[in-house]
């Protein structure tokens, strides 16, 4: 990666502008032209290292979600994942290494609907959950640091 | 702030992502009816109410060559609990830190964190450092690094 890479990377994701012309702006700032900002946002985004521009949601404020924990055997990951990641209401799904070896996050626009959601996924896999709503933030999300 | 069904709509619009090009808010706008000048101010609005966190470029960990993630879970007493949250909430590499149900017997830790990292061993060897914390003494807690992603893509509300 270039340095004006590393720099819109690091400088932007918290604070994007609020303005007409964003992308001309973030140019000005990094003292280059918005044609080459948005062809290194776009070619970003085809890599996948950018999943996308814009808002990130304070949990809680918009509909309601919770992390969810599956205890799957092995030869059954797969399959099971695959059920699982066929809810529109999942957004993320993560191997990890632990007897729950399943992790994904399940979003709805209400408490019924996910509860009717969890219900379903049970049923359908045959396994149970762990239904790990979040209590308290202790850390308020401003992006990630890429130099740790 | 109460948000607007024009808002609901706005989200509707923006959470997967602004558009490339020189007036995005206003491409956002005409799909909706509103204006340039309105989309930027209702954003704002949500930003300075908290609704929305930040907004920007959000990046994948993992293509960026960050492999190396753990969740750490920690068991900590409740009474413990806010000063050890605060306490590693401030650890520059720790990314997220949530307070989640005990759901005993199966799984008692209540204070989760996540950690990115290049190399496994380093990431290990921070957790480690964070366990000599001096808040930390006692507490246990597990570390699970992540395996195969089955799937990412923001929150879609709809």
């Amino acid at each position: 990666m270039n340095d004006l890479e590393k720099r819109l990377l690091n400088e932007y994701q918290k604070g994007f502008p609020l303005t007409p012309s964003p992308y001309a702006d973030i140019a000005t700032k990094l003292g280059t032209s918005e044609a080459l900002v948005l062809q290194i946002l776009s070619r970003l985004q085809e890599l996948g290292v950018i999943s996308r521009i814009g808002p990130v949601f304070k949990p809680k404020r918009v509909g309601v979600s919770t992390l969810v924990a599956m205890a799957v055997p092995e030869e059954q990951l797969e399959a099971v994942a695959e059920q699982i990641n066929n809810y529109t209401e999942v957004n993320h799904n993560y191997e990890r290494e632990d007897r729950y070896n399943l992790w994904f996050v399940v979003t709805a626009s209400d408490k019924t609907h996910l509860q009717t959601v969890l219900a379903e996924m049970e049923h359908q896999t045959g396994y149970n959950l762990l239904n790990l709503p979040l209590e308290k933030q202790f850390h308020i999300d401003l992006g990630f640091p890429l130099w740790c | 702030m109460v948000l607007t069904e024009q808002d609901y709509q706005l989200i509707a619009e923006i959470q997967g992502g602004l558009p490339l090009s020189s007036h995005p808010y206003a491409e956002v706008g005409a799909r909706i009816g509103l204006d340039e000048g309105e989309v930027i101010e209702r954003i704002g609005l949500m930003q300075e109410s908290g609704v929305i966190k930040r907004m920007g470029l959000v990046v994948r960990h993992h293509e960026l060559g960050y492999k190396a993630n753990a969740m750490v879970v920690w068991d900590v007493p409740d009474n413990e609990l806010d000063a050890v949250g605060e306490a590693l909430g401030e650890e520059p590499c720790i990314t997220l830190c949530y307070q989640r149900p005990r759901r005993l017997p199966e799984w008692p830790y209540n204070l989760f964190t996540m950690i990115h990292g290049k190399e496994r061993k380093r990431v290990l060897d921070t957790i480690e450092s964070l366990s000599q914390l001096p808040e930390m003494e006692g507490i246990s807690y597990k570390v699970l690094f992540s395996g195969r992603r089955f799937k990412q893509r923001g929150a879609r509300y709809q």
